[in-house]
C-alpha cells in the first residue's frame, strides 16, 4: 500500500513538473517548492546522521579523539558568517579549505589533465586518426594564441582550429540532447509502467 | 508564412517529441544497437578477470541520473556476478550508495550471491578525492563500518583487504564531481589502478581525452552506453528498450534542425531578393 502511494505521489509530482513545458503554473510551483523544502530537510538530517555524528560527534565525544577539536572550532568559525560583527572569522576556515584543496589538487591535476594529455599527443604520424589528433591539438592551441594577429598562415590555422572546436561543441551538444532524452524516457517508463501498467 | 514557420511554438516541438517517445515505448521496433569500442573495452577488461578477483564499484550519482546510469550499473554488476567476481562498492555521492545497493541486490538474487561474502557496500563518506586517497592506503581507517553500520571486520570477503591493491579494476558510475576525475587523479595516476567509466551523456565527451591517453580502460556514455553493455552481456534491459525511443527522438530533433535551417535560408533569400 505504501509503495502504491509512493508511486502515485511520484507520478503526480512528475506531471506537475512536466506542466512547466506548457507554461509556468501553480502545480509546477507547488512541486518546485516541495522539492526545495524536502531537499533541505533531507540534507539537514543526512548531514547530521551521516557526516557530523560519525565523523565528528562519535569520535570526539565517545572515543575521545581530541585532535578533532580543531575541525570542530573551524566549523564553528565558519558558522560565524551568520553574525556580521564576527563574520570575518569565517575567512580562517575558508582559507584552510582553499589552501588545502589547492595543495592537494595542484600536482595531481597538473599530472592527469596537462602532462598526461600532452604525452598522449606525442604519437607516431602513421595513422589518419593520429594525424587528425595532432592537427586538432596544434590548430586548437593556435586559435587561443592572441599575441599575434590571426592573418595569413596563422589565421588559416586558427580557422581550422575553430572548426575543430565547433566539431567538439557539436559532439558535446549531441551528447547533451541524448542525456535529456534519456531522462524523458526514464520518466515515461515510470509513468507508463509502474504507474499506469500499460507496458 | 516563413516567419510563422520560424517561430513555431516550442510547446508543439515538446509535444511531438513526447508523443514520439511514448509511441516508441508502447510499440518497440527493436532497432539494432551497435557496440562501440570504448564500451567493449570495459567488457573485455571484466572478461579477462579470473573468478574471485576483486572489483571496486563507485556509485557517484543520484536519482537525477538514474535513467542513464542505473541500467549500466546493473549490467556491469550482472557481468561481474556471472564471472564470480567479488564486488566492493561505495558512493562518493550520498544517494549513490542506496541506488547502487538496489542494483547489487537485484543481481545478487539472480546469481545467488550473498552480502558480505560476494559483495559489500562501504557506504558514503564526505570528502571526494580525500576519500579515494584514504582508501588507497588504508580502507578501514576511512570505512570502519559498511553502509548499514556493520563492522567491516565482520564481513568475510574483506578479510585481508586493507586498501585498493587487491582490486583488479575500478569502475565509477559518474554523474559529476566528485567522480571519475578524482578516481583518475588519485587511483590511476598515483597508484596505477585501472579505471573504467560509466558516465552520464552530458559529461562523456569531456572524458574521451582520458580514454585516448589510456587513463581509462573503457568508457560507456549515457543510456546508449548502457544499451551497448546490455548487448554485450546478452541481457537486454531498460537501456536497450529505451533505444528505439532515443533514436526516434533524435531523428525528430535532427529533422527540426534541418527544417529550421532550410526555412531560415529561404527567408534570407527572399528578404535579399
Amino acid at each position: 500500500m505504501v509503495q502504491i502511494i509512493g508511486i502515485w505521489v511520484a507520478s503526480l509530482l512528475t506531471l506537475c513538473i512536466f506542466s512547466f513545458l506548457y507554461k509556468d503554473n501553480p502545480f509546477y510551483k507547488f512541486a518546485e517548492h516541495l522539492f526545495v523544502g524536502v531537499s533541505a530537510g533531507y540534507w539537514a538530517m543526512y548531514s547530521w546522521y551521516n557526516i557530523l555524528v560519525p565523523n565528528l560527534g562519535r569520535p570526539l565525544f565517545i572515543e575521545h579523539e581530541f585532535i578533532l577539536v580543531i575541525p570542530l572550532i573551524l566549523g564553528i568559525l565558519m558558522l560565524l558568517r551568520l553574525f556580521p560583527k564576527v563574520g570575518w572569522l569565517s575567512r580562517w576556515p575558508l582559507a584552510f579549505i582553499v589552501g588545502m584543496t589547492s595543495g592537494y589538487y595542484l600536482v595531481t591535476f597538473l599530472q592527469t589533465n596537462a602532462l598526461e594529455q600532452a604525452r598522449a599527443t606525442i604519437i607516431p604520424l602513421n595513422h589518419i586518426n593520429n594525424i587528425i589528433l595532432i592537427i586538432g591539438v596544434l590548430t586548437g592551441l593556435l586559435y587561443f594564441f592572441f599575441s599575434t594577429r590571426h592573418k595569413g598562415g596563422i589565421g588559416f590555422a586558427a580557422r581550422i582550429g575553430r572548426m575543430f572546436l565547433m566539431v567538439a561543441f557539436g559532439a558535446s551538444f549531441g551528447y547533451t540532447v541524448m542525456a535529456r532524452i534519456s531522462l524523458l524516457i526514464g520518466r515515461m517508463y515510470f509513468l507508463l509502467g509502474e504507474w499506469l501498467h500499460i507496458i | 508564412m516563413l516567419d510563422k514557420l520560424l517561430k513555431i511554438d516550442r510547446r508543439i516541438i515538446f509535444s511531438i517529441i513526447g508523443i514520439v517517445v511514448i509511441i516508441a515505448i508502447l510499440f518497440p521496433m527493436g532497432l539494432v544497437v551497435h557496440v562501440s569500442e570504448p564500451v567493449e573495452k570495459i567488457y573485455r577488461e571484466i572478461e579477462s578477470l579470473s573468478p574471485d578477483s576483486y572489483v571496486f564499484l563507485s556509485f557517484d550519482y543520484d536519482p537525477a541520473s538514474m535513467a542513464e546510469l542505473d541500467p549500466l550499473a546493473l549490467a556491469v554488476i550482472r557481468h561481474c556476478f556471472r564471472k564470480d567476481l567479488k564486488i566492493v562498492s561505495l558512493g562518493l555521492w550520498p544517494q549513490g550508495v542506496l541506488l547502487g545497493q538496489a542494483n547489487l541486490e537485484i543481481a545478487a538474487e539472480e546469481y545467488g550471491k550473498e552480502y558480505g561474502i560476494d559483495f559489500a557496500n562501504l557506504g558514503y563518506k564526505t570528502g571526494g578525492i580525500v576519500v579515494i586517497s584514504g582508501i588507497s592506503t588504508n580502507l578501514r581507517d576511512i570505512f570502519p563500518q559498511d553502509y548499514i553500520g556493520n563492522n567491516v571486520d565482520s564481513l568475510p570477503m574483506l578479510d585481508g583487504i586493507n586498501n585498493l591493491d587487491p582490486f583488479k579494476l575500478i569502475i565509477t558510475f559518474s554523474a559529476g564531481d566528485p567522480g571519475v576525475r578524482h578516481w583518475v587523479m588519485i587511483a590511476q595516476a598515483r597508484y596505477g589502478k585501472k579505471i573504467g567509466l560509466g558516465s552520464t551523456a552530458v559529461q562523456a565527451p569531456a572524458f574521451y581525452p582520458y580514454l585516448q591517453a589510456n587513463q581509462l580502460v573503457g568508457l560507456a556514455g549515457g543510456m546508449k552506453g548502457a544499451a551497448e553493455y546490455e548487448q554485450l552481456i546478452k541481457i537486454p534491459g531498460l537501456a536497450t528498450a529505451g533505444m528505439d525511443a532515443q533514436s526516434l527522438a533524435h531523428l525528430v530533433i535532427v529533422l527540426f534542425i534541418i527544417f529550421g535551417n532550410v526555412i531560415f535560408l529561404l527567408k534570407k533569400r527572399s528578404s535579399s531578393s
